[in-house]
């Protein structure tokens, strides 16, 4: 199979794709992209909806509610209605009660039927003259719990999902931040080379000398609330690799003849750097950026899980692992769940950056 | 090759000095620019009692000047009194909290490289082979399990199921409450160090004066010997950054295992608006991280002839 004739784009996406390990990375990058676009919807359950009933539920495929729970849920339900359950039977998903009291019941009390996490809206079926007998049935509310609940009651899987969408939206964000100052910077230095690239890259490792995660944790004090300006911030810390790659690029390609033609005619500098040095420095920045998303992920966890980051109600990884840290000697897979996808994702990406790499070699098979 | 040594320290010395002229002044203006102030409570202050605690510290002046009288005792060596600790100055608080750090991270680094430079060996070694895969695999889990996922499954195996290890506490670093963070901590670093001494090894090794070597008949301990001696440069380049990192502290570990280190300390300042002791610790971190890069420097001269006489 002969790579020539195929664009650079066409090379890298085919040696890509014939790495068995990439193909899986993709595959599991997509997946977990897909379920947290798509999937909360489809859980059937809202991420914030609390169920008191289900606190700390493990993770099962088991429909809820268990057919033996059923029976004390309606006494305790009785009770708080101050009532009576009697002659209680369960078949095809209803409940079929009797509710008796010393007084005529009011039944408006049927609203707790609803307001539990069990049942579904009751109606009357019949009524005693006197009013102290009501026969009531009311749906079982079925539900599953794919990877159990937290210490609330919420549904962990999808949290995790919902959660995943701005783990992954902030890695994105921040990448994108550094890329466009990385490669606006490096291009420029490496263009201009001389004395300007010199000072320009004097910056640059003066920065880097900079004890990064401190400076994030002032950026998060700085900015407080607002987590989106944090991982801008984030961003425009993490772009002195990239401007470092773009204009070893740069360097090369200003010597050129395509770049010498266009200085002849008279091209500006803007516009040489836009159409000639970045879109040929892109293939190294492509891998570069791939294998920061997982690094701005991993970090966005951290200062979460120190509280620093996404706040509640909003949730992340961060968050869902800081919470399951707390909880792990009741409910171990508060911390499991979420921490396997984070690193499933994180493996996934660095692996599909490594081989985007190698891909882009120009020497490589 | 001492005659140049001290000309190269102080060149390098010199070089550091607008590195940490920008990190204090950035320091300066992120935490002033953070909204709040460190006197503020829930309760609020009576705004005369406010004013002199204010006047007390320094704080009514114009920030230029509040700046050039930081910049000023810092020249001295004084990082001024914390504003959240009362009675103590920030260097007592970074004194109370760096042996800590520092133990802390001395240990994991120790570990980290003995471990990291063993398996990567013996990756080596056995290069094709399942070990080699084997370590591989090791390396992928010990790189992409954050630290704040390693730490409490190791409270929960070796401190809650087995009860061996205490689940947190210093203790005035008694050896059983260092075994878990310690841990923690070195095993990223072991992995990344064993992936580092694996690579560099292989290219070592296929390079020609080894082959010669092995022409020559040596015995492999010799040529191992060699071998590590060109293959340290990749490893003592990553040290550097590594070290200042991890003997000035990691926010996590100390905040799992509630150890009072120096990384807690930053975030409470952060927090807390501590002005002074959070641009004390921000200068720590930095000189901790000039000089790790300037013993790296030296190191590779030590180890690579060819960087002595460059």
């Amino acid at each position: 199979m002969s790579a020539a004739g195929l664009s650079l784009a066409g090379r890298t996406r085919r040696r890509l794709l014939a790495d068995p390990l990439a193909r899986a990375s993709l595959a599991v990058l997509g997946l977990i992209a897909l379920a947290c676009l798509a999937g909360p919807a489809l859980t059937g359950h809202a991420a914030e909806r609390i169920a008191y009933d289900y606190p700390r539920t493990p993770p099962s495929l088991a429909v809820y509610p268990r057919p033996e729970t059923i029976v004390p849920a309606l006494e305790r339900l009785a009770l708080r209605m101050r009532v009576r359950a009697e002659d209680v039977a369960v078949a095809d998903g209803t409940v079929r009660l009797t509710l008796a009291s010393d007084r005529p019941i009011d039944e408006r009390v049927l609203t707790f039927f609803s307001r539990s996490d069990l049942f579904g809206p009751a109606a009357v079926a019949a009524r005693s003259a006197d009013g102290r007998r009501l026969a009531v049935t009311a749906p079982v509310r079925e539900t599953r719990f794919l990877l159990g609940t937290d210490a609330l009651g919420r549904d962990l899987l999808t949290r995790i999902l919902v959660g995943g969408r701005v783990s992954l939206a902030l890695g994105l964000l921040a990448t994108a931040v550094a890329l466009l100052i990385g490669v606006a910077y490096g291009a420029l230095a490496g263009y201009l080379g001389g004395a300007a690239d010199a000072a320009m890259m004097r910056l640059v490792d003066i920065l880097y000398a900079l004890p990064f995660i401190v400076f994030v944790i002032l950026l998060v004090v700085v900015f407080g609330r607002s987590v989106v300006l944090v991982f801008v911030a984030v961003g425009a810390v993490e772009w002195l690799d990239m401007a470092r790659i773009v204009r070893g690029e740069a360097l090369s390609i200003r010597r050129r003849d395509y770049v010498r033609a266009a200085e002849a005619l008279g091209v500006s500098t803007g516009a040489i750097l836009r159409r000639h040095v970045v879109p040929n420095a892109l293939g190294p920045v492509v891998a570069y950026a791939a294998l920061l998303v997982p690094k701005v992920i991993l970090l966005e966890s951290f200062l979460s899980f120190l509280g620093l980051g996404v706040q509640e109600p909003m949730t992340s990884w961060g968050v869902l692992i800081a919470e399951g840290a707390r909880s792990i000697e009741t409910s171990p897979w508060m911390l499991v769940a979420p921490a396997a996808v984070l690193v499933a994702t994180l493996a996934a990406l660095n692996l599909v950056g490594d081989r985007l790499r190698a891909a882009l070699e120009p020497g490589a098979a | 090759m001492t005659d140049a040594v001290i000309p190269f320290v102080l060149r390098r010395l010199v070089q550091a000095v607008p590195t940490l002229f920008l990190v204090v002044t950035l320091s300066f203006v992120l935490v002033r620019l953070a909204p709040g102030g460190p006197f503020d409570l829930e309760r609020p202050l009576a705004p005369s009692a406010m004013e002199n605690l204010r006047r007390v510290y320094g704080l009514d002046q114009p920030l230029p000047v509040q700046y050039a009288r930081y910049l000023g005792a810092l020249l001295t060596g004084d990082l001024g009194p914390s504003f959240s600790v009362r009675d103590l100055s920030v260097a007592e608080l970074l004194g109370r909290g760096l042996p800590v750090s520092m133990t802390l991270g001395a240990l994991a680094l120790l570990a980290a490289l003995v471990l990291g430079a063993g398996l990567g060996g013996l990756a080596a070694a056995a290069k094709g082979r399942p070990l080699d895969h084997a370590v591989t695999a090791l390396r992928t889990v010990a790189l992409t399990v954050p630290g704040f996922v390693v730490a409490p499954l190791l409270q929960i195996a070796f401190g809650l199921s087995l009860r061996w290890l205490p689940v947190g506490g210093w203790e005035g670093g008694a050896p059983a409450h260092l075994v878990l963070p310690v841990v923690t901590l070195a095993l990223p670093q072991a992995a990344a160090i064993a992936q580092l001494t694996r690579n560099a090894l292989l290219e070592v090794l296929a390079t020609q004066p080894m082959r010669t070597l092995r022409a020559l008949g040596l015995p492999r301990r010799v040529i191992a010997l060699h071998a590590l001696r060109g293959a340290a440069l990749p490893v003592i380049s990553y040290l550097g950054p590594t070290a200042a990192g991890l003997l000035t502290g990691s926010v996590v570990v100390e905040t799992i295992f509630g150890l009072p280190g120096i990384g807690r300390a930053f975030v409470d300042g952060a927090l807390n608006r501590d002005y002074t002791l959070v641009m004390g610790t921000v200068v720590l971190v930095a000189v901790f991280v000039v000089a790790f890069n300037l013993l790296v420097d030296l190191a590779y001269a030590l180890v690579d002839p060819r960087v002595r006489h460059a």
